[in-house]
């Protein structure tokens, strides 16, 4: 089978998209010469009337994607660095994600907001290493996190077809992703349905994004020891909260892998309501950045601050060992 | 409704809304109180007779003279106000976002400054679509340093976006007044991303209707952007808590000389009494029916308190399990 890279499946939604529907245009900065690499060629097959570089003005852009969008359009802004979305946070949030209730309905949002390179890169430091998906997850604004190059293509390609605000985080550490796909069978892929990319029958370990990698290499090494199901939810909000059920229904152990700061992460979610509603016989565990975590600029204590593999093999071996029962003996 | 009967009629149905709505916050009928327009009716007026129905504007937290001039029905206007499921936005939205898209009422907007870029985001693609619509955004002086309205300004004007950008000066934002708050000049701001700027009496609906009509003129025939100071006194309270909190910012005898500028008092002065007296009389009937339809109508029922997060109806999961 032919390789898609993670890159060129963004690339191919959107040009795939943009042929479909003449009312989706894309806006960001340097994106006609394709800084990130994402709209490579767009220019060239659409113009610049629907590849529009951007002034370095991303409230401004990211409000006037919204005004576009209630007349017609259905904007992709392409945001070249996560912590872009601090400045405009006001603009998705309190603007774009309000807009169909407090008009009662009378208007949507069809914007898209994409995130290639989101976390860390590596040596990019303090202020452009931020994975701030959880944020969003939390206001309730469409949240994705695709891990593969055939959900990143489908994924976005629902996002740009969804009716309201969607935020597409292109994780940096998956972003380098090849996989041997089957071009003819892409597909939209919906929101808010997980993916169990390696079934398990002892431990269910939920991985948001590049982690999903990691989570799957770790099941790997562990075959014959735990079995390891990893489910990788793909959409933060809605979330396939059934899906997980399910897993656990089976498992009934949980780890996380969240590469959010820890305090009100997705990852405190979801062990709250593996707590509150699903079956646990095992207390959870969850691998996430710490409290308040600020990436610093050296690798190696950038990477001290990132969920690790090892984190991720210590947390399933503990979880796999241990069940309520077994504590209250102790 | 731009001849002089016409703008009369319109500076006079909001100020008596305007009242009328003042009264329903006293009573309790409306909670949460009101940012009153009163003394800046002829900005409203003036710049929405120079529209077309298929024009759209963007309005702010004072914005309940935009959507009224704009052609919004005052009994559901009044009935969002109160909370109604007859309102304009079926008591979802409130004062501060009233919006009317049929009538091409892109919303009034609580933060300041922010409905800058979403009237020209939406007059840029109008335009792409093929369509000779012209986008008004209202926003005060208190916008005037906000980042996002001066990067929109840049915006526009490098893609002659068909905007008119409304500044009404009212003197203060919120207690804050012009001069404490504001470095160079409003029309400066204009003037520096190459938009035409100019400053109008915006106590007189006349004035405000020529400027208008130069700027809509500019705008619809591929002109770009023009930026109009809408110069005028704000009568009441910033927000009518004042009218219980009596923050002290400025005197009663500033007050009385302010209030001197009024636009009503000025338009009425340019039309018979006979006819002065009909128009009167029609809105107070108007208004009053107004009111009985707000406070006749049925409060939203809670079990709907989320419905229209989502465009497909995406159901959030509750805050209880």
């Amino acid at each position: 089978m032919p390789i898609l890279s993670y890159l060129k499946a963004l690339n191919r939604a959107l040009s795939t998209e943009m042929e479909a529907d003449p009312s989706v245009v894309v806006f960001g900065e340097d994106v006609g010469v394709a800084v990130s690499n994402v709209t490579t060629g767009l220019l060239k097959k659409f113009g610049p009337e629907r590849v529009v570089d951007m002034p370095i003005s991303e409230q401004a852009f990211t409000s006037f994607a919204t005004g576009a969008a209630m007349a017609g359009q259905r904007p992709v802004i392409e945001f070249q660095i996560p912590a872009l979305l601090f400045l405009a946070f006001e603009q998705i949030v309190n603007q774009a994600h309000k807009f169909s209730l407090m008009t009662g309905g009378q208007v949507n949002v069809p914007v898209t907001y994409l995130l290639p390179s989101s976390g860390s890169r590596g040596g990019w430091a303090g202020q452009h290493s931020d994975h701030p998906y959880s944020l969003f997850a939390h206001v309730g604004v469409k949240t994705v996190v695709p891990a593969t190059p055939a959900d990143a293509y489908g994924l976005l390609l629902t996002a740009i077809r969804d009716d309201d605000p969607v935020i597409v985080f292109a994780p940096a550490g998956a972003i380098g992703v090849r996989d041997n796909v089957d071009f003819a069978a892409l597909a939209p892929v919906p929101l808010g349905v997980g993916r169990i990319h390696r079934p398990g029958d002892d431990v269910t370990v939920v991985a948001v994004g590049h982690l999903v990698h990691d989570a799957l290499a770790v099941a790997e090494e562990l075959e014959g020891t735990v079995s390891v199901e990893v489910f990788d939810p793909r959409t933060l909000h809605p979330f396939d909260w059934n899906g997980l059920a399910e897993s656990l229904e089976r498992t009934g152990r949980l780890v996380v892998v969240d590469d959010s700061n820890r305090s009100c992460g997705i990852g405190g979610e979801i062990l709250a309501t593996a707590a509150e509603q699903l079956r646990l016989v095992a207390p959870p565990k969850r691998i996430t950045r710490p409290d308040g975590a600020v990436l610093p600029f050296a690798r190696e204590l950038d990477l001290a601050l990132q969920p690790t593999r090892a984190q991720i093999r210590t947390a399933i071996e503990q979880v796999a060992k241990t069940s309520y029962s077994t504590q209250t003996e102790e | 409704m731009t001849d002089a009967a016409g703008l009369y009629r319109t500076v006079r149905l909001i100020r008596r809304f305007e009242e009328r709505a003042i009264e329903l916050v006293k009573d309790g009928t409306i909670v949460g109180g009101i940012h009153p327009y009163l003394g800046q009716e002829a900005i409203a007026a003036g710049t929405c007779g120079a529209l077309r129905p298929g024009d759209v504007i963007t309005s702010t937290h004072r914005g309940h003279g935009h959507v009224l001039a704009k052609g919004a029905d005052p009994a559901r206007m009044l009935a969002e106000l109160a909370g109604r499921a007859t309102g304009l936005n079926g008591g979802r939205g409130g004062s501060m976002h009233a919006a009317d898209f049929s009538l091409g009422i892109l919303g009034a907007n609580a933060i300041v400054g922010a409905a800058v870029p979403i009237a020209t985001g939406a007059a840029w693609a109008a335009r792409r679509a093929g369509k000779d619509l012209v986008a008004v955004t209202y926003f005060g002086d208190g916008a005037v340093s906000q980042g996002v309205v001066l990067e929109t300004m840049n915006l526009a004007s490098l893609w002659k976006v068909p905007v008119v950008l409304v500044c009404e000066n009212n003197g203060f934002a919120t207690t804050t007044r012009v001069a404490d708050a504001v470095a160079g000049s409003i029309t400066g701001r204009a003037e520096a991303f190459g938009i035409p700027a100019s400053t109008v009496d915006g106590s007189d609906p006349e004035a405000v209707l020529g400027a208008a009509r130069e700027a809509v003129d500019r705008a619809r025939s591929g002109g770009g952007p023009s930026f109009i100071e809408c110069v005028a006194y704000r009568f009441d309270a910033h927000h009518t808590w004042e009218h219980s909190a009596r923050p002290r910012y400025r005197t009663d005898d500033e007050v009385a000389v302010g209030m001197r500028r009024d636009p009503v008092a000025l338009q009425g002065s340019r039309i018979p009494a006979a006819d002065r007296e009909r128009i009167d009389a029609e809105i107070e009937a108007l208004l009053d029916e107004a009111v009985r339809f707000a406070v006749d109508s049925p409060l939203p029922d809670p079990a709907g308190a989320l419905d229209h997060l989502y465009a497909d109806g995406l159901r959030a999961r509750a805050g209880v399990s």
